[in-house]
């Protein structure tokens, strides 16, 4: 009885050690700001696509191989992006790359990238990144022009045409900065002050004071933490009673602690439907990914998600649609399925790539959420 | 709001981070004093006050009065031991040598801040409960009060302990002339102690003071260890009253910067007047031209 059982258990490990040697998984690059300034970006996006590689490979991998994930951090340094994709590309000759996190270092690696002709998904948000669209280059993360129009159109909704604008010095804020000053003309509303704060400023109240003296209806200020945590407080500080926008670089719970929820209360900001995951109506087509999203990632590390985990979701999800379509793992086929992706639904959207649209989102990923007592509350 | 109330709100806004790099340059002033030393890790003892305080209140579970105290004491020690560690195993050796070691030690106290404590910003409870409070128009935050009432007592503390206490006025017979004092019968290695507790201790109630207004993280006390460094050279280098009129006059050309010129360059606006202000009186506005220390 002993034996049988051996030779049973002998036989099963041979059996799932076929399945394993059957097929030469496919090798996916990914480059990740795990550690360094970026982090917040990084770990979370890291984490997603070890989960996902677990996923995909428990359901029978893609098209009947095994998926790898060669994950390299780059610790938010623009050369060591690029000594890693040099590394992904000729020596663990990946099919595919996805990240960078930051647009600084997918800037930097878009050139290795062509030269090597294999398909890149960055995660990162910059609009220079797709547009003009350039043959291997896509990403998911809605460019902040996206984020800017939707602010802008929800002033228009509640007839503030005057706005003060406040950014940040970096490439962030200053991004954000042109992107608001290019679309207000078009968008009927009047930049009445242009105020600008340093990254590491721990002050901001004369910025804010000398918006106080013109007659701005609403402030936007654009930036990430902890600059606009210090602009919600000093705003309160100086009993200023316009409304305040915030930029989609402050969607984390963490800016509602570090301005306390009082300074919080009422700010607006246009976030991805992932943060409001349980006020998003149950027959919304991105429901069923958000929830399942959160539920897994939750359970599986313990900690809150976060949208940008959300981007390398999406982009493991872009890439192993555009892998089946193309029933190939020729990175050439890959590029031109990834630009046939249509209406994949991703946490942050619905997908539909083009040869001429690269990122393959629209305004519509983003919502309108209010902060209120602590808690983020999606408006209508 | 009106251009007075406005102007008014600039000078207090200016006043309140000013006298954290006043407190900074207080710092820099009293181990100057004593060795000759600028010790480049001041801004680390202001970062330090701040998030030991923020650490005491979250991961000890100490209530807020004895969490600011307990940090202060907390970055005291830090600063003897800095000496006792670094300055002291190199003695007799170039400022400049020791000058470069005070690198070496804020960018290790920058390292061990950001292992412990992480890469978060943090932010500190008010000391005392209130909203703002309406002064002509413009605000003035309680903690400012706090801010303020804070640095005039250690002010008026330096300045009694350096003219009245027997172990101030050894402090200074070191300045004056080290060999002497020592010959004198003052323990010369014991005021060089002395020195640098007091530094990371007026250093750590700069950080501790402000951190409610402003938030606090690993890397603050770059910028803060810089300004304070300005507000020192503003004053004139040696003289503790100068260092914190410097620091508090700083802040208030920052804030007018920011506010009446242009924000983007609120930095340079205040750099280039204090470079003027140099030009004019190369010593600072209170150093004495003959170079006399205190």
């Amino acid at each position: 009885m002993r034996r049988t059982g051996l030779v049973f258990v002998f036989i099963l490990v041979l059996l799932s050690g076929a399945v394993a040697w059957a097929a030469e998984p496919i090798r996916i690059g990914a480059i990740f700001s795990v550690t360094g300034p970026a982090s917040f970006l990084g770990e979370p996006e890291r984490n997603t696509v070890k989960m996902l590689e677990e996923d995909i490979n428990r359901s029978g991998g893609v098209l009947g191989r095994p998926v790898e994930f060669i994950v390299y951090d780059d610790e938010t340094d623009a050369t060591k992006a690029v000594t890693a994709v040099d590394r992904l590309i000729k020596k663990d000759r990946v099919v595919a790359v996805i990240g960078p996190s930051t647009s600084g270092n997918t800037l930097a690696i878009i050139p290795k990238i062509e030269e090597g002709k294999i398909p890149l998904i960055s995660c990162a948000a910059a609009k220079k990144i797709t547009s003009p669209p350039r043959p291997y280059i896509f990403k998911v993360a809605p460019s902040d022009l996206l984020a800017a129009r939707k602010i802008f159109r929800d002033l228009k909704k509640h007839n503030l045409a005057k706005v003060a604008i406040i950014t940040a010095s970096d490439g962030y804020g200053a991004g954000g900065r042109e992107d608001m000053k290019e679309i207000a003309p078009q968008m009927g509303i009047t930049i009445v002050a242009d105020e600008v704060y340093g990254p590491k400023d721990t002050d901001m109240t004369a910025q804010l004071t000398k918006i106080k003296g013109t007659d701005a209806q609403a402030i936007v200020c654009w930036g990430t933490n902890p600059g606009p945590a210090v602009i919600a407080r000093n705003r309160v500080q100086l009993g200023i009673k316009t409304p305040l926008y915030m930029s989609s670089g402050v969607a984390s719970k963490k800016f509602i602690e570090l301005a306390g929820a009082e300074n919080a209360e009422g700010i607006l900001l246009p976030a991805a439907r992932l943060i409001v995951e349980p006020q998003v109506p149950a027959d919304h087509p991105q429901k069923k990914v958000i929830s399942s999203y959160i539920k897994e990632y939750e359970g599986k590390y313990k900690q809150a998600v976060s949208t940008f985990g959300g981007h390398a979701h999406d982009a493991v999800r872009v890439l192993v649609q555009a892998i089946r379509n193309a029933k190939s793992t020729d990175p050439a086929a890959i590029r031109d399925a990834i630009e046939n992706v249509k209406g994949l639904q991703g946490t942050w959207g619905e997908f539909n790539f083009s040869p001429e649209e690269h990122t393959g989102l629209t305004e519509e990923a983003f919502v309108m959420v209010k902060i209120v007592k602590g808690d983020w509350e999606m408006q209508k | 709001m009106t251009a007075a109330s406005a102007l008014l709100q600039y000078v207090i806004s200016g006043a309140t981070v000013g006298s954290t790099y006043g407190l900074a340059a207080l710092g820099f002033t009293v181990i100057y004093n004593t060795t000759e030393i600028i010790n480049f890790a001041q801004g680390e003892f202001v970062m330090l006050g701040g998030m030991l305080a923020v650490f005491a209140l979250r991961w000890g579970g100490v209530p807020l009065p004895l969490a600011v105290p307990l940090a202060v004491l907390i970055v005291t020690a830090v600063g003897v031991l800095v000496n006792r560690l670094t300055i002291r195993p190199v003695q007799g050796r170039s400022p400049l040598t020791m000058i470069i070691i005070t690198i070496g030690v804020s960018i290790l106290l920058r390292g061990g801040a950001m292992l412990i404590f992480g890469k978060d910003t943090f932010s500190l409870p008010a000391f005392s409960q209130g909203g703002p409070i309406d002064l002509g128009g413009a605000t003035l935050l309680p903690q400012s009060l706090w801010v303020f009432g804070i640095t005039l007592l250690t002010v008026l503390g330096m300045k009694f302990f350096f003219d009245r206490t027997l172990t101030g006025k050894a402090m200074l017979a070191c300045a004056c002339d080290r060999k002497a004092a020592s010959l004198m019968g003052i323990h010369v290695d014991s005021m060089v102690t002395l020195s640098f507790a007091f530094s990371a201790l007026v250093g750590a109630l700069g950080g501790v003071i402000l951190a409610p207004i402003t938030l606090t993280a690993y890397d603050v006390g770059i910028l803060l260890g810089v300004k304070g460094f300005a507000a020192c050279i503003l004053g004139g280098l040696g003289n503790p009253f100068g260092a914190v009129v410097g620091g508090i006059l700083l802040g208030i050309l920052e804030s007018l910067g920011a506010g009446l010129v242009s924000s983007g360059y609120k930095d340079a606006v205040a750099f280039i007047i204090m470079l003027a202000l140099l030009f004019w009186r190369p010593s600072g506005l209170f150093g004495s031209a003959r170079a006399e220390r205190v």
